[in-house]
């Protein structure tokens, strides 16, 4: 019982912040907001971490090693496409400095 | 490590992660906020590494490579305008990760998990798998490799119920039971929900694209919790809950960018005929529009932008589509350079994702401070010598705010039609998404450029250069 408090209280304070964080973000970078939290979604890698904390079978090795791959994808794929989308927002007054990084 | 290190640290990386997101409040924080967020999770990933004892180190580490090296091979590549279509496919691979450690939790620990455990990875399972098929389909949609357009299936709704309810049972048959019988149970809820998703996400499209992906990011969000619910990881927990609450934002937003309910877009409830019947009587303007050839268009419009003294560019998805937001950049600047005040205004749903626009016009090196959203903005037209319309249709179609009954009425729109006049570069004259004639086109204020609009551009562009080529200028 006190871990279905803990477990949904941690949910509903989450939900709760992060709602209050969000909506202060300018709908400017909504892109590259959305395309960060997905990044962050994959933490459901840890769970596929912890799979791997119990001797088991060759299927469940392989499910587990499904998990990871996907989630690892997820996490640094989207970390990496952020960064390159959040370095693209400029004004004139820097832009001369990065042109190298146009039409990548 | 004891247990109250750890909730410490737990928490120092929830913080971390909070304050990646705060930095997402100007573009010059969002790379940092970014980097911060990959630091929480990247010290998320070391704490749990650490305060368990890894069995098959090896395996977890030849994972972790393919996965990663794949990931980032593939965000390198990808282009601005492919954006949306590699934010769902990769919404498609956590969902696919959220439902394999569900699907192995509930199998292997099936008799130690709690009530709560047990409900919470059913969940994790079924939204996990859900979301990996309706991203997918997304991602398809969005790379233009299947058709854009809602698929409405017969009895849609009907088979959705059927579906929900035989995959309810089949979690429930799966819990009462012991022995052999779960694996093959769960592993047929998860066709079932994979065949859920699939039909959630068919009958979404075109415009609506922008909803369906964000409600993804929310559902891979909320499996991410619910595996967080079942390993009890307060960790996961909080990031999936931030994740969902995220996600559930920019739907609220999209649809009240379009004046459409989230439930009529989620049932493909038409702003979209696939066959458009075009209003048998079509209201007529007082003043009948001129009739120009390109060649006569094309120099009034050359005439205007010389003597403008302010400009807004509406930009649209079909400027992307051309290719045209460099020579649109080029436009930009050179109209300032002629001491003219050059602004964009940006509807919120341009683009096939929330701020893909912004994105796009980041890219041909548009200084975000000339990006205006759509209430900042609105007041100004009226005040504005020309508005160049590139690629926008739905976004500038008076008939919106003027026309009942029709399928885009009472969308906001920006108010292009007040202004003293509007350059349309647009393919065609073909209506936009929501298949509405665009009643902008028919002003006697309005010079129509159809075709190319790169080429169009290119040649305003060209008449206004005084020398063959500006310093900086490449595309």
């Amino acid at each position: 019982m006190s871990d279905l408090i803990l477990m949904l209280s941690v949910f509903a304070v989450a939900f709760g912040v992060g709602y209050l964080l969000i909506s202060r973000v300018p709908p400017l970078l909504h892109t590259p907001l959305m395309s960060m939290t997905n990044a962050v979604s994959a933490v459901t890698i840890l769970g596929a971490i912890l799979l791997f904390t119990i001797p088991s079978g060759a299927g469940y090795k392989i499910v587990g090693m499904l998990a990871l791959m996907t989630a690892a994808f997820n996490l640094i794929g989207g970390f990496v496409i952020t960064d390159r989308m959040t370095r693209l927002f400029k004004t004139q007054q820097d832009s001369h400095l990065k042109s190298e990084d146009r039409g990548m | 490590m004891d247990n109250t290190m750890t909730l410490i640290l737990e928490l120092a990386i929830i913080a971390l992660l909070i304050v990646g997101i705060t930095l997402f409040r100007t573009p010059r924080g969002a790379r940092w906020g970014n980097l911060t967020a990959a630091a929480a999770l990247l010290a998320a990933i070391v704490l749990v590494a650490s305060t368990h004892r890894i069995v098959d180190v090896s395996w977890l580490v030849a994972a972790l490579l393919i996965g990663g090296a794949v990931g980032i091979v593939v965000a390198v590549r990808v282009t601005m305008i492919q954006i949306p279509a590699m934010v769902a496919f990769q919404h498609g691979a956590g969902g696919v990760a959220a439902c394999t450690v569900a699907l192995v939790e509930l199998t292997r620990s099936g008799a130690e998990l709690t009530p709560l455990g047990e409900v919470s990875g059913y969940l994790g399972l079924v939204i996990g798998a859900a979301t990996f098929s309706g991203s997918m389909l997304a991602s398809a949609k969005l790379a233009a490799k299947i058709k854009q357009t809602p698929t409405i299936l017969p009895k849609h709704n009907f088979a959705l119920l059927i579906l929900l309810a035989a995959i309810a049972g089949l979690c429930l048959t799966a819990s009462a039971s012991t022995g052999s019988g779960p694996i093959a149970l769960l592993i047929v809820a998860l066709a079932a929900s994979v065949l859920l998703g699939w039909l959630f996400a068919i009958r979404i499209g075109g415009a609506d694209m922008p909803v369906l992906i964000s409600f993804l990011n929310a559902t891979a969000g909320l499996a991410a919790a619910f595996c967080g619910i079942v390993i009890k990881n307060q960790l996961l927990i909080a990031c999936g809950a931030t994740v969902a609450a995220s996600g559930s934002i920019l739907t609220a937003v999209m649809c009240k960018a379009m004046n459409r309910s989230f439930v009529k877009v989620l049932s493909g409830n038409k702003s979209v005929p696939t066959s458009v019947t075009r209003p048998a009587a079509p209201e007529r303007p007082a003043v009948p529009r001129v009739v120009r050839t390109f060649a006569e268009s094309m120099t009034e419009a050359k005439r205007l932008l010389h003597e403008a003294g302010s400009v807004i560019i509406v930009p649209g998805y079909g400027m992307a589509l051309a290719k045209a937001q460099f020579k649109v950049a080029d436009l930009s600047q050179r109209l300032m350079q002629m001491g003219k005040k050059v602004s964009f205004a940006i509807h919120p749903v341009a683009g096939r994702m929330p701020g893909h626009m912004n994105v796009l016009l980041a890219e041909a090196d548009v200084d975000y401070e000339l990006l205006r959203e759509m209430d900042d903005v609105n007041g100004e037209f009226a005040a504005t010598d020309v508005v160049l319309v590139i690629g926008a249709c739905d976004v500038v179609n008076p008939a919106a705010i003027m026309k009942a009954d029709t399928p885009i009425s009472g969308m906001p729109i920006l108010n292009a039609h007040e202004a003293k006049h509007v350059l349309v570069f647009n393919l065609d004259e073909r209506p936009g998404y929501s298949g509405v004639p665009n009643s902008l086109y028919d002003e006697p204020s309005t010079i129509l450029l159809f075709g190319d609009a790169g080429k169009t551009i290119g040649e305003v562009l060209a008449s206004l250069e005084p020398t063959p080529r500006l310093e900086g200028v490449n595309v």
